[in-house]
C-alpha cells in the first residue's frame, strides 16, 4: 500500500507539470495585450509600460517566464494579479466560499441522493421507483442554468423565502438554495447509481446466505447490502467532492457567489494570466489529490481490491 | 387400482421409523413470469429424521433446490409462490408461520450450505464476523464473544491457524477452506437440520471428499437431520441414508440407498445409474440419458419422463404414475421403496 501511495504520488509530478505548463500557455497565447489593457483608452507612457513588463516578466521569452513562475509556485508564491493585489489572496478569499457552498452540496447528493436510490432500489418497478426515476432523468436533462434561475424565481421571488442571491457566504441557510441547485445533478446520478447498485446486489448470492441465517431484514439490508452497494456510490461521491471544490461558474454566477467559479471566470475575461494560472494550479493538485483518496478509499471499502 | 389404497398408507408410512425432523407434504411450486407459469414442483413428499441423511437427487431444473429453499423461506416471492402443501417441521406447519417465526427457525433450527461458497460469503465481511453474526443475532453474544466463537467453530471444520485467519476475508481462502466456512456458519448454533444444496459441486474432486466426509462426520455427532441436495450419484453412495430422486418437480423414486443402486424401480434412476462412468467399462460409449430435461412452462402430459424413456407406452403418455409403493416378487412390501412408475415392476424385477 505504501508502495503504491509514493508511485502514485510521483506519478503526480509529470501530470502537474503537464497541466500547468497547457494552461500556462494557453492563458498567454490569448490575444490581447494585458499591460495595454490596464491603461484603457489612455496613452500609455512608455518607460511605465516597459517597466510594468519587466515586473511582470513579460519581456522574457515564455520558457523563462514558466520557469520563474513555476519556481515561485515552490515557493507558495503564486504571483501578484494586473490589479496589484497577490493571488494567494484572491484565492485565500474565494476558496473558503467554493468550500463551504461544496460542502453543502455534497451533503444534499448524500442525504437525499442515497436514501432515494436505495427506496428506488429495494422495490424496483414499484411506483417509488418510477417517481424516482423520472424525476433524476427530468433533473438530469434540465441544464443548470435553467435549473438554477427557476429555482431562484420560484423561491426567491415568487415565494420568498429565501435572498435571491447570497449576500454571505457565511450565512450557511444563505446557500441551501444554490447548493441544492449545484447538488441537483450529481445527486440524480447518486439516485441512479445506488438504485442500480442495491438491485443488483439484492438478487447476489450472499444475500440469500444472510436470509437464510436468520439475520432481522435490517441487518440483512444495512449490513449485507448497504456495505457491497455503496463501494460505486461512495468512489463516485469522491470524485463529485473533488469537482465540487473546483467551483461552479454557473451556480455562483446564477447566486452572485464570489466562489472560485465566479473569480476564474472575471479572470478569464479580463485575460488576468496570473489569476487564471494560480487558480488552475491549485485545481489541478485538488484533482489530483481527490483521485489518490478515491482509489485509496476503494481499496478500503472493497477488500478484494489490493494495491501492490 | 391402487391409488387409493397408496393413498391411506402414504399417511402412515415413513420411510424410518420414529417421527420426522421434517416432513414435506404435497408440496406445489410455481414460478409466473413473463413467459408464463413454471410449475417447478409438483406435490413433493418427503420426510428426514434427527440423525438422518435424506439424498434429493435429479437434473438441474428438476426441483430440489426449489423444495429447499422453500423450506428454507428464502423462495423469491414473487415471482415464486407456493400453491398447496405442508411443510412440517417437528409437527408444525412453517408455511403458516409468521415471518418472524420463520426467521428464528432459520439458521438456528434449520440452517443452509450453498453450492458456490465464494459468492455465497460476502465478500466485504470478514470471515469471522461472518461467523460471529450468528451468535450475535441469535444469541446477543458481544463482538469479542462472538469472535472467540468464530475462530473455535473454524477449528471445528479445521481450518489450519483460526485464531489467525479470522480476520481474513472469503477470497483468501480456498474453495474448499471457504466451503469449510459455509459448513461451519450453518453448524454454528448447532441446528436439528442442515440441507446442503450440491455443498462440493464446486470443488476438487479430491476436496469433495474431505468436505462430505467432514459434513457426514459432523452430522453424526451433532445428530442432525441432513438434505443432501446433488445431481451426483457418486456423492450420496457412502453418506446417504435414503434417496429421492426428483424429475420435472415429482419424486419419482425413493429408496434406501444402496438398493437404489443396487435395483432401481424406475427408467430415470436406471439411466442415471447407467451415465456414470465406470472403470470396468473403458471402450465402451457412455451412456446418455436421451432427450433433455423437460420444459418447466409445458411438462409433458401423462409420466414427464415418458419422452425420454425407453420403455413408454401409452399409459405413460396419459395417465400420471402415482408413487406405488414397491413390493418384492413375492407382494411382500420394501421398506420405503417408492416409484411413480406404472412399469416399476418390469423395470425392478423385468
Amino acid at each position: 500500500m505504501g508502495h503504491y501511495v509514493l508511485r502514485r504520488v510521483l506519478q503526480m509530478i509529470p501530470v502537474f507539470l503537464g497541466a500547468t505548463l497547457l494552461i500556462f500557455l494557453m492563458v498567454y497565447s490569448l490575444p490581447g495585450d494585458p499591460i495595454a489593457a490596464m491603461f484603457g483608452d489612455k496613452a500609455a507612457d512608455p518607460a511605465t509600460v516597459a517597466n510594468l513588463r519587466h515586473q511582470y516578466y513579460l519581456d522574457q521569452p515564455l520558457w523563462k517566464q514558466y520557469l520563474h513562475y513555476m519556481n515561485n509556485i515552490f515557493h507558495l508564491d503564486f504571483g501578484t494579479s494586473f490589479t496589484g493585489r497577490p493571488v494567494s489572496e484572491i484565492m485565500a478569499d474565494a476558496f473558503p466560499v467554493t468550500i463551504r457552498l461544496a460542502l453543502v452540496a455534497f451533503f444534499f447528493e448524500i442525504v437525499i441522493g442515497l436514501p432515494l436510490g436505495l427506496i428506488a432500489g429495494l422495490k424496483r418497478g414499484s411506483v417509488a421507483d418510477t417517481v424516482v426515476l423520472l424525476l433524476t432523468l427530468v433533473v438530469i436533462s434540465i441544464p443548470v442554468f435553467v435549473l438554477g434561475y427557476i429555482a431562484q424565481t420560484v423561491f426567491a421571488i415568487n415565494l420568498g423565502w429565501v435572498t435571491a442571491t447570497v449576500q454571505d457566504s457565511r450565512d450557511i441557510s444563505q446557500l441551501i438554495l444554490p447548493g441544492l441547485v449545484l447538488a441537483s445533478l450529481s445527486l440524480a446520478y447518486v439516485a441512479r447509481l445506488t438504485r442500480t447498485s442495491i438491485g443488483e446486489n439484492l438478487r447476489a448470492d450472499y444475500m440469500r446466505t444472510a436470509v437464510a441465517k436468520g439475520l432481522p431484514r435490517r441487518t440483512v439490508i444495512g449490513r449485507h447490502l448497504l456495505r457491497n452497494s455503496l463501494i460505486p456510490v461512495v468512489t463516485f461521491l469522491g470524485t463529485d467532492l473533488g469537482a465540487l471544490m473546483g467551483g461552479a461558474i454557473v451556480t455562483e454566477g446564477i447566486f452572485n457567489i464570489a466562489g472560485v467559479g465566479n473569480v476564474l471566470y472575471k479572470a478569464i475575461n479580463q485575460k488576468e494570466g496570473p489569476t487564471v494560472v494560480g487558480i488552475v494550479t491549485v485545481l489541478v493538485l485538488v484533482y489530483l489529490v481527490a483521485s489518490l483518496v478515491v482509489d485509496l478509499l476503494y481499496a478500503v471499502l472493497d477488500p478484494r481490491i489490493r494495491y501492490a | 387400482m391402487t391409488t387409493a389404497l397408496e393413498k391411506t398408507t402414504a399417511a402412515k408410512d415413513r420411510l424410518v421409523p420414529g417421527t420426522p425432523l421434517l416432513e414435506v407434504r404435497d408440496l406445489h411450486v410455481e414460478f409466473k413470469t413473463r413467459d408464463g407459469v413454471a410449475k417447478a414442483v409438483n406435490g413433493v413428499n418427503y420426510s428426514v429424521a434427527a440423525g438422518e441423511t435424506l439424498a434429493v437427487l435429479g437434473e438441474s431444473g428438476s426441483g430440489k433446490s426449489v423444495t429447499a429453499q422453500t423450506i428454507m423461506g428464502i423462495l423469491d416471492m414473487p415471482p415464486g409462490r407456493v400453491t398447496a402443501g405442508e411443510i412440517l417441521f417437528r409437527g408444525q406447519d412453517m408455511l403458516k408461520m409468521s415471518n418472524e417465526q420463520r426467521r428464528k427457525i432459520r439458521g438456528r433450527k434449520i440452517a443452509m450450505i450453498f453450492q458456490d461458497a465464494l459468492s455465497s460469503l460476502n465478500p466485504v465481511l470478514s470471515v469471522g464476523y461472518q461467523l460471529g453474526e450468528m451468535f450475535r443475532v441469535h444469541e446477543g453474544a458481544s463482538r469479542k464473544e462472538a469472535k472467540a466463537k468464530a475462530i473455535e467453530l473454524m477449528d471445528r471444520v479445521r481450518i489450519p491457524a483460526a485464531a489467525q485467519r479470522v480476520n481474513d476475508f472469503p477470497h483468501q481462502f480456498s474453495g474448499g477452506m471457504r466451503q469449510r466456512i459455509m459448513i461451519a456458519m450453518a453448524l454454528a448454533l448447532e441446528p436439528d437440520l442442515i440441507i446442503a444444496d450440491e455443498p462440493t459441486t464446486a470443488l476438487d474432486v479430491t476436496v469433495q471428499a474431505q468436505v462430505m466426509d467432514l459434513l457426514a462426520e459432523l452430522q453424526a455427532e451433532y445428530h442432525m437431520g441432513l438434505i443432501l441436495i446433488t445431481h451426483d450419484l457418486g456423492v450420496v453412495a457412502d453418506v446417504a441414508d435414503k434417496i429421492a430422486v426428483m424429475y420435472a418437480g415429482r419424486i419419482v423414486e425413493t429408496a434406501p440407498v444402496h438398493e437404489l443402486y443396487a435395483r432401481p424401480a424406475h427408467p430415470y434412476t436406471k439411466g442415471l445409474l447407467r451415465s456414470i462412468p465406470r472403470l470396468d467399462q473403458k471402450g465402451e460409449e457412455l451412456y446418455a440419458i436421451k432427450g433433455l430435461p423437460p420444459n418447466l412452462y409445458k411438462v409433458p402430459a401423462g409420466c414427464a419422463f415418458n419422452p425420454r424413456c425407453d420403455v413408454a407406452t401409452d399409459l405413460c403418455r396419459t395417465e400420471i404414475p402415482a408413487l406405488h409403493q414397491v413390493t418384492d416378487r413375492d407382494g411382500a412390501e420394501l421398506a420405503g421403496r417408492k416409484s411413480a412408475c406404472h412399469l416399476w415392476k418390469e423395470t425392478l424385477h423385468g
